[in-house]
């Protein structure tokens, strides 16, 4: 970690900062005034932005995980726009940029240079959004979880283009309303489709490990970052980041709309090796779809002029079939 | 070693020894057999360390380049037609990054009508991507190319696409000298990158640059092929002195003193156009031939010096700027400005049409007599396109030309 900055270090101690009093073994990697900062504070991120937390929590705990020797290759997208205006760089850490939809290919190509001259050490972390993963990047993504190249691809899913302008992409939910699908007549926002679950599409590669997570969880998103690393082969991390742009919510928001998106069932949170689901997190707390849709201005035609309580039962169907499929509530309703 | 080989084997063996660290690879004919015998080559242990990566497309293969050579690898791939122009956007994304990568197109028409044999559509279409374009006349100077190539690549900072004609070189059966392990690692000295990922020492590359900066970048992209102009001839001498062998350079010329009519060509060609430049000049006609290998930097000023005191310059072009004519041309004017002679543009050879001696021998007797226009197609079919056109003008309706015109060649017999 020698050319690595640290982190100007802020927290207090107390238990829900950092958790700096657990055990040192139990703190957070965040909880470290010594830890190093990948992404450094000075982007130019949205206020509120889902990804540039998740994004740090996520690199921090790569680095942390390998000593330092992290490569991280990003896809074209926000992250790279708001972290890279030329001359400036927001990353401490080795960073590569090439195209929107190549992202999966050049990790693998730094993979593969690295593994030639022998430098086991050090690690690649290949990511990009729902843009660049679930639809550009598609292609080359499943060619580096096929051949099983040594990359841990991370996907910052905030479920639209956002870059651009908020346009739709294949990871956009049903009735989501952007700018390619506009709440306009019976039917609104984006249509209701088999969707494409990335994560599902990941284990069907059986490769070592899939995980899901969200900014709500930073504890969770840290420990799967650290499973992750502890393994070699293509690996694949999807976590939710709320956008307050593009989702209408309040900056402060975000972390609360991902925890309710994930306590909703809409976003389950797991984790998968070699093609099984071998954890899940359970639903402390179970709230309705309405509760997660109701704060996002995205969805505000389900409730404005009129409540489409229709719509809203479509989804909430989608969500119980996740906490069936996932067994979300296993755990409650066997003690309830 | 001199040996009887195929000439995507030649190639294949001296870019072997040229030892790359990764090789990404897709198959796309007619360069399959470059990329199979280096698999074979690494999965033999001939060539290593070295990562031979097959990956599920041109895309990726080109991405995967990007990556590697980033992070510090000498590294390789071939394509051909269809697989260059789907790399497309990874190619202009290597040269606007600086990456040495090296990469043999074995050249192929383009789709539609899907056409697998040769010509040079495919990377005339890249001429502006930044890299630098070496076109081999023979199956010896397509293997010399490679070491030079690599050379000139990481000397500058800049990838090289050496071009060599698909089936008509790559399959084709020749004594070629494949050189030596020894010899090539005297004259190409291991990788050294300039900028790499290192973790010790952090850097960022392929930010974001905005409208203060943009220019001046592609200047220097600029500027830097405009280097390659004094790099390519030096490497081509330091190899001759090393190899004994002519190959690489910018330009070829041929019997060219006193010519009054020069033929321009890039790429095998030149060998048939050669022939009769042989045949012509014995029976008194000042004709000479100018063989171009390097079309990107395009040497302006040694073309300029070759055909500047002739009375005419027919350039054969193996591919057609639809709507214009010419590409090589093009250029052939530009160095050319300012100097009155007559020029005729000849599309030749599309999608795998043979250039006969014959044809040649027509062609260039037409154009001493004047008899030549300014954009000819050699050897084409009026009658069927005639009828074609006046299809189209027919019906509103024509349908796609090309199975029209199969039809009526169908018809015919």
């Amino acid at each position: 970690m020698s050319a690595v900055q640290q982190v100007k270090f802020y927290q207090v101690g107390s238990h829900a900062a950092g958790n700096r009093l657990l055990a040192p073994e139990l703190r957070s990697d965040q909880a470290d005034p010594g830890r190093c900062n990948a992404l450094t504070s000075g982007h130019r991120a949205c206020q509120g932005c889902g990804e540039a937390l998740g994004a740090r929590y996520v690199l921090d705990a790569a680095q942390r995980a390998s000593g330092g020797k992290v490569i991280a290759v990003n896809a074209t997208g926000c992250l790279e726009v708001f972290s890279t205006p030329y001359p400036e760089t927001s990353w401490q850490l080795p960073w590569l940029h090439s195209l929107f939809g190549n992202a999966p290919a050049v990790a693998a190509g730094v993979a593969a240079a690295l593994r030639a001259k022998g430098r086991t050490d050090i690690r690649v972390v290949g990511q990009g959004g729902d843009g660049g993963t679930v639809d550009i990047g598609l292609g080359c993504l499943s060619g580096m979880f096929e051949r099983g190249d040594d990359v841990f691809y991370v996907c910052y899913d905030n479920e639209a283009y956002m870059n651009t302008g908020v346009q739709r992409s294949g990871a956009t939910p049903p009735t989501a309303r952007t700018a390619t699908t506009q709440a306009v007549g019976e039917d609104p926002g984006a249509p209701f489709g088999q969707g494409k679950s990335l994560p599902l599409i990941a284990m069907a590669h059986e490769i070592p490990y899939v995980a899901t997570a969200t900014v709500a969880g930073l504890r969770d998103l840290e420990a799967k970052v650290h499973r992750a690393m502890g393994l070699r082969g293509a690996r694949y991390l999807h976590v939710l980041v709320p956008c307050p742009l593009g989702w209408g919510t309040a900056s402060c928001d975000t972390v609360r709309i991902a925890r309710l998106a994930e306590q909703s069932g809409l976003f389950p949170v797991f984790e998968a090796r070699d093609g099984e689901v071998t954890d899940v997190t359970p639903l402390r707390r179970r709230v309705p779809v309405e509760d997660y849709l109701r704060p996002q201005k995205r969805y505000a035609h389900l409730f404005e002029p009129e409540v489409r309580t229709d719509v809203i039962a479509r989804l909430q169907r989608a969500a119980d079939r996740n906490i069936a499929r996932f067994g979300l509530l296993a755990h409650k309703e066997a003690s309830s | 070693m001199l040996k009887q080989t195929e000439g995507s084997r030649a190639v294949a063996e001296t870019v072997a020894y040229c030892r790359p660290e990764v090789i990404a690879a897709y198959p796309i004919s007619p360069q399959t057999h470059i990329v199979e015998e280096l698999s074979r080559l690494v999965k033999s242990g001939v060539l290593g360390p070295c990562e031979y990566v097959n990956v599920e497309s041109e895309f990726a293969a080109m991405s995967m380049c990007i990556g590697a050579s980033a992070a510090g690898a000498r590294t390789y791939t071939a394509t051909a037609s269809q697989g260059l122009l789907y790399m497309v956007e990874a190619l202009y994304n290597a040269s606007g990054l600086g990456l040495p990568i090296v990469m043999t197109v074995a050249n192929r028409a383009i789709g539609a009508p899907i056409n697998i044999w040769n010509d040079h559509s495919d990377t005339m279409s890249q001429r502006d991507s930044g890299w630098i374009q070496l076109y081999a006349r023979d199956n010896q100077e397509a293997a010399d190319l490679h070491p030079q190539a690599f050379r000139l690549a990481e000397e500058l900072s800049l990838p090289v696409m050496v071009c060599m004609d698909g089936f008509v070189l790559t399959h084709a059966w020749e004594r070629i000298e494949v050189p030596e392990q020894a010899q090539v690692d005297a004259f190409l000295p291991p990788y050294e990158p300039r900028q790499v990922l290192d973790p010790d020492e952090p850097v960022s590359i392929g930010a974001m640059v905005g409208p203060e900066a943009f220019t001046e970048v592609r200047y220097l992209a600029h500027a830097k092929q405009m280097r390659a102009l004094e790099a390519i001839p030096d490497i081509a001498r330091e190899f001759r002195q090393a190899f004994g062998r002519d190959s690489g350079g910018l330009i070829h010329p041929y019997r060219c003193e006193f010519a009054d009519t020069i033929v321009v060509a890039l790429g095998s060609v030149l060998g048939t156009v050669c022939d009769v430049v042989d045949e012509m000049r014995e029976a008194g006609v000042r004709i000479g031939a100018l063989g171009i290998t390097s079309f990107r930097p395009f040497p302006l000023e040694a073309v300029r010096t070759v055909l500047g005191n002739a009375q005419r310059v027919v350039v054969l072009e193996r591919a057609l700027a639809v709507g214009i004519g010419g590409i090589v041309s093009a250029n052939v004017r530009t160095a050319l400005s300012g100097i009155r002679l007559d020029g005729h543009t000849v599309v030749a050879g599309l999608g795998g049409r043979p250039i006969t001696k014959d044809s040649l021998h027509r062609l260039f007797t037409d154009a001493i007599a004047g008899r030549l226009g300014q954009l000819e197609f050699l050897d084409l079919d009026t009658e069927l396109v005639e009828r074609e056109l006046a299809r189209m003008a027919r019906t509103r309706r024509s349908g796609p030309s090309a199975e029209n015109i199969l039809r009526d060649l169908g018809s015919n017999r």
